[in-house]
Formats: structure tokens, C-alpha cells, sequence
């Protein structure tokens, strides 16, 4: 099996303040926290327990910042075998289409039995990039993909996790791409030993043009979408705060919810 | 010219809401593009369906071919490429759900739509189709103009606009399939239901929820104290079920429960709206966060921001107290 896994370098913001410039342009993301997206992670989980069973390789494609290597050799020291990162300013990131376009260009012209992207990253929330990717390679694809199995005849069984939690059995043809939705199985940890083998993978840094994707076919002159403006939307809370240390947080509460009959 | 045209989701024989919730927004955008609103109803055997659909005072085109009997994307994308040729509308909308994601971005592809996904805001304005979207789970909302094209493709979250009352009767056109054999790549096999566990929490009185805030799981003990204490069932977010805290069908939210307690107390939740549409039928929601601004907030009766460990133990302690 050879496979591809995509994963994205997003910030942690579900503890963070999150602040919009003046011109409603961009988000000050200066004091974020990066890391693998969470659905990418149990991606490259699958990725890696497929080899295992199967063999072959996987390789890991991202585009993104030169910090982003750490999560890469992250993912290699788990047992992807090498990566390519692709950074280039030209790429119209706001547009998943363009995002699915330049992956596939990484792609594209060579052997590969499977794609496994995360089914949402957790910044912009899409939602699209891994059933356009299909498309752009024109090969099959199941979203939100919660359970796969190989079978014979290059075939696979993949369980799609509905609305409610019902599950959509769907027998597809390879190659195919998958989105992995988070659940499907239990990341592990790098071990020590993968850790260091990861520094001596093959880490290829590329740029549009050694890519072989033309540029002007994925910047924002090629995006069908323009994004015009960023706020932060207001919190209308009709909620009482409860106010005090700790303990008199608590001891409120509990007054609260004793006197009110809710207990 | 200037035609909306709906995209009907239905399931094991059911219509889902988000069909109807996409027919106000879609009547505003008709009427400023000069068109008239449209449902597609792809399916096999589905008279009852369209009928139904047509009560809402919309002209309802129906595809209707044992070859899609069952959702399949594939089927579903050939479909709407024919009709979009044959049709040319302005605008196509489908639900942000599993059967929309597995489609739609494909749709857009390989017809070269400009496309906006999981939108929950769409409007003309000045002659652009603009939406509006979320980032960062709800915190940043994004305006999103759609370039000139002669079709437009977006795709609408689920519960994020009112669906309108059944009016007068439309009209149901039957419309040729394109489709001529079962798909090659993608065979739908079964539907598998989920797992029914130990407690029904859908029908719950008190539920104790516990998200990612947990931090780990040897910290559970703490949070089923309080829920002992005041007779309640735990629950949690999808990370909490992920993280293997808790069994799945303890989870809250769109891809698990929708549960309607008398009283929710969410604890390090962050209030994901795909989390939030499945508790906001809580007659009282708590919320214990200390993000300020966590948009769990926004559905909450009472707020305490702080951590959650140095507020449970307190409580559980009083509760029990107050009680006797
Ligand atoms: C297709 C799809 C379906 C989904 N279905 C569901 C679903 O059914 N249900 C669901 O819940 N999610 C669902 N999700 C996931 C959803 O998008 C969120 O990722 C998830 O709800 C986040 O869970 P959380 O709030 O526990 O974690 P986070 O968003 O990480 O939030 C953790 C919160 O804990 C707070 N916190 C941390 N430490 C403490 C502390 N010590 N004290 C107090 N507060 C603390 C933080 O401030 C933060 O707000 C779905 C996603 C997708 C893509
Ligand atoms: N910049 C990127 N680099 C690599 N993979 C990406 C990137 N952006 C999106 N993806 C993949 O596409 C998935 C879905 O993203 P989205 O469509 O933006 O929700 C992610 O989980 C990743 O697997």
C-alpha cells in the first residue's frame, strides 16, 4: 500500500482570545499555539496501522510554515516514512479548492493506493478539501470516515459516520481518498526510538514551481472566492455570571440550583 | 434565469429538517436574483416525499430511479451535473451534512462553481452573492464574496436558519435520469445503527457533561462525585469520547445524542456548534469554563468562569450539604 497522508499545522484556539485586525483582513495569530489538526492526527494514526498490516509506505504532505517541521518529523517519528512540505505565499489559502488543487499536484503522476486527509481542520472549518482532492485526482473518496477495512480485489469497506451516529457502509475502489473523522482510532505517542529516526527521514521542502503546479492556476486570481472581511462576532450571553473566589462560585451555585428546585 | 434550486436530503425514508431550513434563505436570494426557489428530490419511490415538500409552496423536480435508492455521492454528483446543464440555476444549495460534505465539494470541482461551505449567512448584495461563514469554531465570522459565475454552489449548516410553516401547495415536475448503470468506484452496503448502552441519556433529567477541559481521565472521579451526588448521568463532547473517557453513546451533539434535561451542566466544553446542537433543548444549562469567551456561553442560563477543578469539589461538597 502506498498512501498519502495530509495534515494541517492550526492553532489551538478553543482556551485563546482570539483578536481580528483593524482592516478585518487577518487574525493576529502571533500568540497561538500550533499544532496537528486534530482529525489529521488520528489520519496519520490510520496511515501508519495500515502499513503495519499491509506494508508499503506513507508519505506526508502539508502545506505550511517552516515551524510546521515539527509536526511533521512528528508524524514520521510515528512511522511515516518521509514528507513533503510546500510552502508558497502565492497559494490562495482561504480557498480549500485551491488547498485541494496544490495537493494534488504533490500527487498527481504517481503510484498511490490511498489519500487520507482529516474530514475538517479545526481553524476555517470546510469541510471540503479531501472530497475536492478526490476529485482533482479523479479517483473514488468517502467522507467523515470513522472505521476502514481492506479487502480483496483492491477494494476497501469504509464506515462513513452519519447524523446521530449511524454508520454508512460503503465499498469503494482504489485509489481513493478518505476523510478521517476523529474517534477512529487511538493515536499513539512517538516512541523515543522514532524520534530520533525522524531526523534522518527525507524532509522535501518545495515550492509551487518545483512542485509543477502553475501558480496562477491556484492563487487568488484562480479562487472563485474572495474573502472580503473577518470580525469577531458578538457573544450575546443572556446568562447570570455567577461572580466571587472559588468557593464562593461554588457555594452560590449550589444555592442556586438547591432553591431553584433543579437539584 | 436566476433559479435557486434546493437540494431535498432524506434518510431511511425520512425527510431531514435541513431541507426546510434551507427554503427561507433560498426564497431571499431567489427574489434578488429574479428567480423562483426550486427543490431537487433525488430518490426512489419518493411521491410522498415530494408532495410533502411541494406543501411549502415550492415547485419540487424529482428524479426518481431504483439507482438511487440509497444516497451514493457519485449518483448524487452525476445527477446534479445533468440538471445543472439542463437547468443552468443560479444558485444550488445543499445541506452541511454527511451527505452534503461527501458531495458537494466534488460538484464544485468538476463543474468549476465558485463554492462556500457550511455557510450560515447568504445574501445579495450590490449584485454579489455574498456568505457568511465561521473560523475557529465559532469565534471569527468571515465574509465570503462569490466571483461573477452563471452558477453558484454553497452549502448551509444544519440548524442555523428557521425553516417556514407549510403553505400553499406547489407544483412536482418529473425530471429524466441521467444515471444509466450503478456507480463503478462506490457501492453503498448498509446502514449499521449505533450502539445503545447502559443508560438512555436522551432521556435523562439531570446530565453532568464533561469535554476536553477534563484533561485526563484520571480526573473522571471528581465529576461522577458531583453527578452522585445530585442523581445525574454523565455525558460529554465528541473529544471526551474520543479520548476514550467516555462511550459513544454518552455523546452529546449532531454526530451523537440530541438530549432535552431539565438541567445540563457543561464543564470544559468549548460549545462547538456541532456540540451545542444537540444540548440546546436543556430547559437549564450551566456552564463551568474559563475561557470567557467560549461560545458554550451563549446558550447558558449560569456562567462561572474559572477552572473547573477548583469549582467542582466545592460544589459537590455544598450540594450534598444543602440537600442533606
Ligand atoms: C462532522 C462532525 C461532527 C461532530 N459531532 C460532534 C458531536 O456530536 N458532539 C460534540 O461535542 N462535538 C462534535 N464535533 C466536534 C466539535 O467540532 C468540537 O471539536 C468538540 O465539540 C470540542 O469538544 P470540547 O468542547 O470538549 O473541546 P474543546 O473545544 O477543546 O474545548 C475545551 C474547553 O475546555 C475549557 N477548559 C480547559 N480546561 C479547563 C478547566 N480546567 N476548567 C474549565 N474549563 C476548561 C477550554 O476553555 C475550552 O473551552 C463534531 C465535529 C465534526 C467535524
Ligand atoms: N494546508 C494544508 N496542508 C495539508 N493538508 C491540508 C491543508 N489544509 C487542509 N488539509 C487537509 O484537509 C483536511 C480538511 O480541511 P478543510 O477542508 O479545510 O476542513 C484537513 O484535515 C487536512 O487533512
Amino acid at each position: 500500500m502506498k498512501t498519502f497522508v495530509c495534515i494541517k499545522y492550526v492553532p489551538d484556539t478553543s482556551e485563546a482570545v482570539v483578536k481580528v485586525n483593524a482592516e478585518g483582513t487577518a487574525v493576529d495569530s502571533s500568540r497561538f499555539s500550533f499544532d496537528i489538526n486534530d482529525a489529521d492526527n488520528y489520519a496519520v494514526e490510520e496511515s501508519v496501522q495500515i502499513k503495519e498490516k499491509h506494508e508499503g509506505t506513507v508519505t506526508v504532505l502539508s502545506i505550511g510554515p517552516k515551524e510546521s517541521e515539527v509536526m511533521i518529523r512528528m508524524a514520521m517519528a510515528k512511522g511515516c516514512d518521509n514528507a513533503v512540505r510546500i510552502e508558497d505565499g502565492r497559494i490562495a489559502a482561504h480557498d480549500p479548492l485551491m488547498v485541494a488543487k496544490v495537493l494534488a499536484g504533490a500527487i498527481k503522476g504517481q503510484e498511490f493506493d490511498l489519500v487520507l486527509t482529516g474530514c475538517m481542520a479545526a481553524d476555517d472549518g470546510q469541510m471540503v478539501t479531501g472530497v475536492a482532492l478526490a476529485e482533482e485526482l479523479g479517483v473514488a473518496h468517502a467522507a467523515m470516515v470513522k472505521k476502514v477495512e481492506l479487502l480483496e480485489g483492491g477494494k476497501i469497506k469504509a464506515y462513513r459516520e452519519l447524523e446521530g451516529g449511524l454508520m454508512e457502509v460503503v465499498e469503494i475502489a482504489l485509489p481513493a481518498v478518505l476523510t478521517i473523522q476523529t474517534g477512529i482510532n487511538e493515536p499513539r505517542y512517538a516512541p523515543i526510538r522514532g524520534i530520533r529516526e525522524a531526523q534522518k527521514k527525507e524532509l522535501k521542502v518545495v515550492n509551487l514551481d518545483e512542485l509543477g503546479v502553475d501558480a496562477s492556476a491556484v492563487d487568488g486570481g484562480a479562487s472563485k472566492i474572495v474573502l472580503e472581511k473577518l470580525y469577531i462576532p458578538e457573544v450575546v450571553s443572556s446568562a447570570e455570571v455567577i461572580e466571587g473566589d472559588p468557593d464562593q462560585k461554588a457555594e452560590k451555585l449550589a444555592s442556586i440550583l438547591v432553591k431553584g428546585g433543579l437539584v | 434565469m436566476g433559479n435557486v434550486l434546493v437540494l431535498a436530503e432524506h434518510r431511511q425514508g425520512v425527510l431531514r429538517d435541513i431541507t426546510f431550513e434551507m427554503l427561507n434563505v433560498a426564497a431571499g436570494v431567489a427574489k434578488d436574483l429574479g428567480g423562483e426557489v426550486e427543490v431537487l428530490l433525488l430518490g426512489s419511490g419518493v411521491d410522498e416525499m415530494a408532495n410533502k415538500i411541494a406543501g411549502y409552496g415550492v415547485k419540487v423536480a424529482v428524479v426518481d430511479d431504483p439507482l438511487l435508492q440509497s444516497f451514493n455521492a457519485d449518483q448524487y454528483q452525476k445527477v446534479l451535473s445533468a440538471v445543472i446543464d439542463a437547468r443552468k440555476p443560479a444558485l444550488v444549495m445543499a445541506g452541511q451534512t454527511a451527505q452534503g460534505v461527501d458531495m458537494a465539494p466534488a460538484l464544485a470541482v468538476e463543474k468549476g462553481l465558485p463554492f462556500v461551505a457550511d455557510v450560515i449567512g447568504l445574501a445579495v448584495d450590490g449584485g454579489t452573492l455574498k456568505a457568511t461563514r465561521q473560523l475557529y469554531s465559532g469565534k471569527v465570522n468571515a465574509v465570503v464574496a462569490l466571483k461573477p459565475a452563471d452558477t453558484y454552489l454553497v452549502t448551509v449548516r444544519e440548524a442555523a436558519f428557521e425553516a417556514p410553516a407549510p403553505s400553499a401547495a406547489g407544483a412536482v415536475e418529473k425530471l429524466d435520469s441521467p444515471l444509466k448503470e450503478e456507480p463503478a468506484y462506490r457501492k453503498f452496503v448498509e446502514y449499521i445503527e449505533a450502539e445503545v448502552g447502559d443508560v438512555d441519556i436522551t432521556q435523562s433529567d439531570i446530565l453532568v457533561a464533561i469535554g476536553r477541559g477534563l484533561k485526563e481521565d484520571k480526573n473522571l472521579p471528581v465529576i461522577e462525585a458531583l453527578a452522585r451526588a445530585i442523581k445525574a448521568d454523565l455525558c460529554g463532547s465528541r473529544a471526551a469520547v474520543d479520548a476514550g473517557w467516555l462511550p459513544h453513546d454518552r455523546q452529546v451533539g449532531t454526530s451523537g445524542k440530541t438530549v432535552k434535561p431539565k438541567l445540563y451542566i457543561a464543564m470544559g466544553i468549548s460549545g462547538a456548534f456541532q456540540h451545542v446542537a444537540g444540548m440546546k433543548a436543556a430547559k437549564t444549562v450551566v456552564a463551568i469554563n474559563k475561557d470567557p469567551e467560549a461560545p458554550i456561553f451563549t446558550v447558558a442560563d449560569y456562567a462561572i468562569v474559572d477552572d473547573l477543578f477548583k469549582i467542582v469539589p466545592k460544589l459537590t461538597e455544598k450540594l450534598k450539604e444543602l440537600k442533606g
